[in-house]
């Protein structure tokens, strides 16, 4: 067992930010937007520098997908914990158009190259809420899954995972090498003290392109068209349940 | 959809644990209600590679210490106020830990050895807080007690005050002022008189920030009848020695949640290896970190006033008069646009200060031109903001009302703004000649 866990991170448009449609419907505005490291991915390190602590694993290493930038992501994960950083580079066209299943086979390729027991990724990225590459990623390696994780325990060569789903709690045990993708309240993300955060300039970042792993970006997708959600109307109330029934009637939604 | 159903659960779950949250809703965002309209945000360029002086770690610096302000502090500013104090040994303890009480300290005594710019990006940062009576109790922690030591004072000195105060273990006070001597610091009349291996000082300090709550008082003392400027001395002071005495917390006009004492000294007595550096040097060292103090207090005062034009502009965005918001009409928007350039004007010679300083220039001149204009644009803000927030503004349940009153010290306090100005005289020779 190699101890090493690989954790994938996303630079994605901040959460507070108002996210804004580009005028010809191509896409959202990107230029001059702060960005950040999406939150289920900071859960995610958080997880993994946390085992490490518990020297349940022995190394933490972060993999970022994307254009120069990506690297400042990677920097707040090790200056979270992670100790070495892979960048993927990935830029313009290919990288407006990367998407679940190229990440997901740079992961797996990735996870072999570094001999990885464990993958742990957010469990979707707040930009296209996908939540699909840990899923994929598990898919081509043929390991198992424990997605929307609030919960992890390892028990020796396996690991319990709490799962949270719509209708509750879901435990359930896996062996490992495993793809874990977390959830909300798996754990409270730290802030990095800035002693770390000047440790983390010393860690190294390789860098990489999707060929070096021999992985195909292809896209299979093609966005057409971006637009807003229709501008929320006021709402109406109503005295009675039947004064209900009768205008959803009147509406044609009955 | 479930993750809709999930997200309205996550938030009254985060609500009530108090957990960092993200902005309550995540995966949902709002969006735009005008697509042409430019979003609000802050004019300072996020793109580490532009900056003047900051870079990628500073932004990361401001990051991490704008969640400890949005999770430790911020939710606790109105009870704080209210109550005329602030937890300083808590809060000094959460920043400790993370580092950020040391940024320009040596690391041997648990410092990080950083330049003045990462500095002046957590005075910059600390602004977020929404009172100013906080940051300007952080900032006497950090830029006004401990300097001089952190310099001039010997090992045992350092291990004894300078590492527990910058670990947030200890919180130390500023002894300058008195009720006889503010701005003329060479006329105080504290005196620390050597007996032995002990100094004993008889006397009073004014205007102490952290007063009623500090574990140590660096104060400035006059030790021997020389000329006023050679004179005085500096010494680290335990204030739970016998003869120390509390004397009143101050009510103020703001500030309200930094305890503000008056602090009275009865036969004293301190060992003499307390003395910080050399005897007669106190005056001397004290005026070395001017130029600091005076950087600190622009830079934590700048985010202030833009969060408060931003604040305006949202208010009377929503706000209407005669049918329109009152931001629609020209008076309000073209204000706040001459206030908002004066900012970046302020902003500019700040970091262009800072520049200079941090590759070993004196940049005295500058730094009180920026502190001059700085207590002096804090106010004209407040006050055209106010004016502008109406009926509401003059509540206590609105931040402008508070910073109109916190800022009014920025004139006053850390150098007056008549000080300043004979600085800048000085070094334009324009001051009359003896």
């Amino acid at each position: 067992m190699s101890g090493r866990v690989l954790v994938g991170v996303k630079r994605v448009i901040d959460y507070a930010v108002k996210i804004r449609v580009k005028p010809d419907n191509s896409s959202v505005v990107t230029d001059g937007v702060k960005h950040s490291m999406n939150p289920f991915c900071e859960i995610a390190v958080e997880e993994a520098v946390k085992m490490k602590e518990k020297k349940i694993i022995k190394e933490v290493v972060v993999v970022s997908c994307g254009p120069q930038q990506a690297q400042e992501t990677i920097r707040t994960a090790l200056a979270m914990g992670a100790d070495r950083g892979i960048h993927v580079e990935v830029t313009g066209k290919d990288y407006e158009q990367l998407g679940p299943l190229q990440v997901s086979k740079i992961m797996a390729a990735l996870a072999k190259k570094e001999d990885a027991q464990l993958i742990i990724l957010g469990k979707q990225a707040i930009d296209d809420d996908c939540n699909q590459t840990g899923q994929m990623t598990a898919a081509l390696l043929d390991w198992p899954q424990g997605t929307f994780a609030s919960e992890l325990t390892m028990e020796g060569d396996k690991i319990k995972v709490v799962r949270e789903i719509d209708g509750g709690l879901e435990t359930v045990k896996i062996n490992t090498p495993a793809v874990i993708t977390a959830d909300l309240r798996l754990n409270t993300p730290r802030y990095a003290t800035l002693p770390n955060i000047m440790k983390a300039k010393k860690k190294k970042i390789a860098n990489l392109k999707p060929a070096d792993l021999e992985v195909d970006i292809t896209s299979r997708l093609e966005v057409l068209r971006v637009d807003e959600p229709p501008q929320r109307e006021a709402g109406v109330k109503v005295e009675t349940v039947d004064d209900l029934v009768a205008r959803l009637k009147e509406a044609g939604r009955i | 959809m479930a993750l809709r159903e999930g997200t309205l659960r996550l938030n009254l779950l985060l609500n009530s644990r108090n957990v960092y949250r993200f902005n309550s809703s995540v995966g949902v965002r709002s969006l735009s209600d005008n697509v042409s309209s430019k979003p609000v945000t802050s004019s300072a360029p996020e793109i580490a590679g532009d900056h003047l002086i900051y870079t990628q770690e500073h932004f990361a610096l401001k990051k991490s210490l704008r969640k400890i302000i949005d999770q430790d502090i911020n939710p606790y500013v109105e009870q704080w106020e209210a109550e005329g104090i602030f937890p300083a040994h808590k809060i000094f303890k959460i920043l400790g830990s993370a580092g950020f009480l040391g940024v320009n300290k040596p690391v041997e005594y648990g410092g990080l050895g950083l330049d003045y710019s990462y500095s002046l990006a957590v005075a910059e940062e600390l602004g977020n807080i929404r009172c100013g009576g906080i940051p300007m109790a952080i900032g006497v922690q950090t830029d006004m007690t401990t300097p001089a030591l952190a310099r001039f004072g010997s090992a045992e000195l350092k291990q004894e005050f300078l590492l527990p105060s910058i670990m947030g273990d200890k919180v130390a006070c500023l002894g300058v002022s008195e009720v006889g001597a503010g701005s003329d610091v060479s006329s105080i009349m504290t005196k620390a008189v050597r007996k032995g291996d002990e100094y004993v000082i008889n006397g009073g300090k004014m205007w102490t920030t952290n007063g009623t709550q500090a574990d140590w008082i660096c104060l400035l003392a006059n030790t021997s009848d020389g000329p006023p400027h050679r004179n005085k001395s500096l010494f680290c002071v335990p204030m739970n020695l016998p003869g120390v005495q509390i004397a009143r917390k101050i009510e103020k006009l703001g500030m309200w949640s930094s305890d503000t004492a008056e602090v009275f000294f009865d036969d004293v007595r301190v060992p003499c290896k307390n003395i910080i550096g050399k005897e007669g040097m106190g005056f001397t060292y004290q005026m070395l970190q001017f130029q600091e103090e005076r950087l600190w207090a622009v830079a934590n005062i700048l985010t202030m006033m833009e969060n408060i034009i931003l604040e305006t502009i949202q208010y009377t965005r929503q706000r209407k008069i005669f049918k329109r918001p009152v931001l629609h009409h020209q008076a309000v928007h073209f204000r706040l646009a001459e206030l908002q350039t004066e900012v970046e004007l302020l902003r500019a010679l700040l970091h262009s200060a800072t520049a200079l300083y941090i590759k070993g220039n004196d940049v005295t001149k500058l730094a009180s031109m920026a502190k001059l204009k700085g207590g002096r644009l804090a106010r004209e803000i407040g006050d055209s903001c106010l004016q502008f927030w109406g009926g509401m503004g003059f509540t206590s349940d609105v931040l402008v009302s508070r910073f109109y009153r916190d800022s009014r010290l920025m004139s006053i306090g850390g150098g007056a703004d008549e000080v300043m100005l004979g600085i800048i005289c000085k070094y334009m020779d324009t001051l009359p000649k003896n």
